[in-house]
């Protein structure tokens, strides 16, 4: 929808500060930038540095260790169904290699651990490919241009982008199998932008020293995720089952993992699927809405797998750095969560408060910028009130227009200006509301360079787990991760497989005891998880629900 | 503020969710209004961002004949709308072995003989939500223009309205995919400089230069890093930098 009249109204503050704005960008005088000390102090309204937005675990393995209570909340919690209830006799899948997740880290791996001689079963939440993989516009890192670049430079950048925190031998890994994943795509008929003569384009992301950023036009999440999955449907030895989510994880007898209770979402059973090796691939959780914000991601990404790793013992790592995108849509709401581009505020379009002042450079690393919006906007006071009850800052686009040249904004930005159009706001004449927004997990479930974890027969792959990023991900380092440990997760559990294995007695006894744990932390009995689906029914519709039983957030 | 907020509030219009009437903030998309009239979604809801083809609504309008579609969560209620999603509809996918797979216009026709069906009568194009010219892309297809087909197909989500609505019973979607896996795979020029670096990894040419950065100190690597030469903002395909360290 267009911008109320209430909002038109308050555009009119942003326009008649706006020639000034414009004349002062013309004379290159800016908004200085913080000095290191500032940055320190701005950052304490960075929900990662809000002491009060986390706790530290009761229980389980890495008890004491503070993240947010969101998290907290699902990795404190009991079990969804009670393990004395689950016949672990009668197994109703029985397969070499359970992929738990359909996104693009669960179909790698699933095709890797086919290729390597498993028979494999991908059990995937919602559809296959419903996953943030899908939604990955921007591209996929890899040194692929031996003149200029190699896995050297690409280690810089990300240990650089991670603050120095990432694990080493993780970031190695990454970078030396990042040009075969995209070799690899490119032999499954994945679309990567070319030149005529097949050299791929390359353009810079946020921290990298080299243009190796490789793309699919603006979608390229999109064209590998369908690629491989074709690819998947395609192997007799792969079977999909979709709408049936994993709540726990099996042990055997001699501690291996050895598969998950599932759970069919349409029709309320549960089920056990036995297998030799797992891998979890369940993606990130941006819709736990940290400290109420809104998020980029699917609607499945609701921390699942990091919970079943935890029960069964693995630790968790980096947890308590969330990536917040400075810029994201909170007005018109249909577009609510969407990413705008840093692009905007690198071709000169400001952004201001409702009095319609500037109060940040708009060039400051992401997480200074996000701090910067939040304190305007909460410590201040002085966001503009949005229809949907939220409140946003100004990006003044139409400056990018008087700074460059009319249509400047229509050909440098047309995705945008289109989709903006659709809701009848023209964003070169227009200013956009925006807000920061939840984006990335950059930790998860402790693992290794062979995707490998402390639970023997568990790998994992992709956002689920942790020590890749370090603290921060660069952009185009996701897509390639889940490509990279896809495929190595897969490959590991095929291995296991075939040479350390062992058949034996199947056990949850794993969560029988961290349900007792609970029990005694005192943790309170109505807390349940994995979370599976996010709720977003209205309180007034749950008022006269007078007979519905939730378990969790699910009826 | 708050009162700011209670004015600008957005007002209740009805809209008919499978023929039942809801009256829902005229503001929101069909998928929020469907949530916000109390549904909890299992099927029908994936990336709420447009881009996976998991929301697909067809809908009409008070007093009007035609058939309208749009993503549930990029499409914005409006007053009497008769919705309804369509989640999932079957259409024949076939296996195929994509490594032997000849890249030619036949491959595609022996999989999908009904491609001949076609009448070209365009109801695929009229109710993709993605705007893709689904009929063009289908007659690239006839003509054996795998380029074209992967061109056209590009935005294409997979949801599979138009399968639902074609006379001849295609999968068109499921034909674009393959075009486009075997143009993207085996008709499009390679890129020479990918198989060269991962030639160049395979055979240990970074191993040292790796095992030195593994083994450095934060303090190190913070100078390296710092001292890092940039491939500038604006430089093109000939661009190289001042020094061969590590390349």
């Amino acid at each position: 929808m267009p911008y109320p009249p209430k909002l038109k109204e308050l555009i009119k503050v942003v326009e008649s500060t706006r020639a000034e704005r414009v004349a002062r960008k013309k004379r290159g005088e800016e908004v200085p930038f913080l000095s290191l000390d500032e940055r320190k102090e701005m950052l304490a309204h960075h929900p990662d540095f809000k002491e009060e937005g986390r706790r530290p675990l009761k229980i389980g393995p890495s008890k004491g260790y503070a993240i947010a209570h969101e998290m907290a909340d699902l990795l404190e919690a009991r079990s969804r169904v009670n393990p004395d209830d689950v016949d672990l006799s009668n197994p109703d899948i029985d397969t070499d290699v359970l992929v738990i997740g359909g996104g693009g880290a669960g179909t790698a791996a699933a095709i890797l651990a086919e290729e390597n001689g498993a028979r494999v079963t991908l059990v995937t939440k919602l559809r296959h490919g419903d996953a943030n993989t899908m939604m990955a516009e921007g591209g996929i890192q890899a040194a692929s241009k031996g003149e200029k670049d190699s896995p050297y430079y690409h280690y810089l950048d990300v240990m650089g982008g991670g603050h120095f925190t990432n694990v080493p031998e993780l970031v190695e890994a990454l970078v030396t199998h990042a040009p075969d994943a995209i070799h690899w795509l490119e032999k499954l008929g994945c679309n990567f932008s070319k030149y005529p003569d097949g050299r791929l384009h390359t353009i810079h992301g946020g921290g990298t020293s080299r243009k190796r950023m490789h793309y699919a036009a603006d979608i390229t999440g999109a064209e590998i995720m369908r690629t491989i999955r074709d690819e998947a449907r395609n192997r007799k030895n792969i079977d999909v089952v979709e709408f049936v989510p994993a709540v726990e994880l099996i042990l055997n007898e001699h501690g291996q993992c050895a598969g998950a209770v599932l759970y069919n979402l349409e029709t309320q059973e549960y089920m056990v699927a036995r297998a030799k090796a797992v891998v979890m691939a369940t993606g990130g959780s941006g819709r736990l809405h940290i400290q109420g914000f809104m998020t980029t991601n699917h609607y499945g990404a609701t921390f699942d797998g990091i919970v079943m790793g935890y029960r069964a013992g693995v630790e968790v790592s980096f947890l308590h750095t969330v990536q917040y995108h400075p810029t994201g849509i909170v007005f018109p709401e249909q577009a609510e969560g969407i990413l705008i581009t840093e692009k905007f505020r690198g071709s000169g379009a400001n952004l201001v408060n409702i009095e319609g002042q500037q109060f940040v450079n708009e060039r400051e690393p992401r997480d200074v910028e996000a701090a910067a919006i939040i304190r305007e906007c909460t410590v201040k006071g002085l966001g503009v009130p949005t229809p949907t009850g939220k409140v946003g800052i100004w990006l003044d686009s139409p400056m990018i227009d008087m700074l460059s040249g009319e249509g400047t904004v229509r050909r440098e930005f047309p995705g945008k200006y289109i989709l903006y159009k659709r809701f009848g706001i023209d964003i070169s004449k227009e200013p956009m509301l925006i807000y920061p927004t939840l984006h990335y997990q950059n930790g998860g479930l402790a693992f290794n360079a062979s995707s490998a974890t402390s639970l023997p027969g568990l790998f994992l792959a992709g956002e689920v787990s942790g020590g890749v990023h370090g603290a921060n991900r660069l952009m185009g380092n996701s897509l390639l991760d889940i490509v990279v440990f896809g495929r190595i997760a897969g490959k590991a559990a095929a291995a296991f497989v075939h040479d350390a294995a062992k058949e034996g007695t199947l056990t949850l006894e794993h969560v029988r005891r961290f349900n007792k744990e609970a029990d005694e932390a005192g943790i309170p009995p109505e807390r349940v998880s994995p979370m599976l689906l996010p709720d977003y029914t209205p309180p007034e519709v749950k008022e006269r629900q007078l007979t519905t039983h939730y378990v969790g957030t699910v009826r | 503020m708050p009162n700011l907020q209670k004015e600008m509030e957005a007002e209740l219009i009805p809209i008919f969710i499978m023929g039942k009437r809801y009256m829902v903030p005229e503001s929101l998309t069909i998928m929020k209004a469907i949530e916000y009239a109390g549904y909890q979604f299992i099927r029908g809801c994936g990336c709420r961002g447009g881009i996976c083809g998991a929301c697909s609504t067809v809908y009409r309008k008070a007093g009007d004949y035609k058939i309208y579609s749009g993503l549930a969560c990029q499409t914005v209620v409006e007053p009497n709308m008769y919705l309804t999603q369509i989640p999932f509809f079957p259409a024949l996918r076939r296996e195929y072995d994509y490594e032997t797979m000849e890249p030619v216009a036949e491959s595609i026709y022996q999989l999908y003989p009904e491609l001949f069906r076609c009448v070209a009568c365009n109801a695929c194009t009229k109710i993709c939500p993605m705007d893709v010219q689904v009929l063009d892309y289908i007659s690239a297809l006839k003509r054996g223009d795998l380029e074209a087909a992967t061109r056209i197909s590009f935005d294409c989500i997979q949801c599979g309205l138009c399968a639902s609505r074609c006379m001849g019973e295609l999968p068109q979607y499921h034909m674009a995919q393959l075009a486009r896996r075997l143009y993207g795979g085996k008709i499009a020029p390679k890129a020479e400089h990918l198989r060269q670096m991962v030639e160049d990894i395979a055979s240990d040419k970074f191993t040292p230069v790796m095992n030195d950065l593994k083994a450095m100190s934060v303090d190190e690597l913070r100078k390296l890093y710092t001292e890092r030469e940039l491939e500038p903002a604006m430089s093109g395909e000939d661009w190289r930098p001042s020094s061969n360290v590590g390349l």
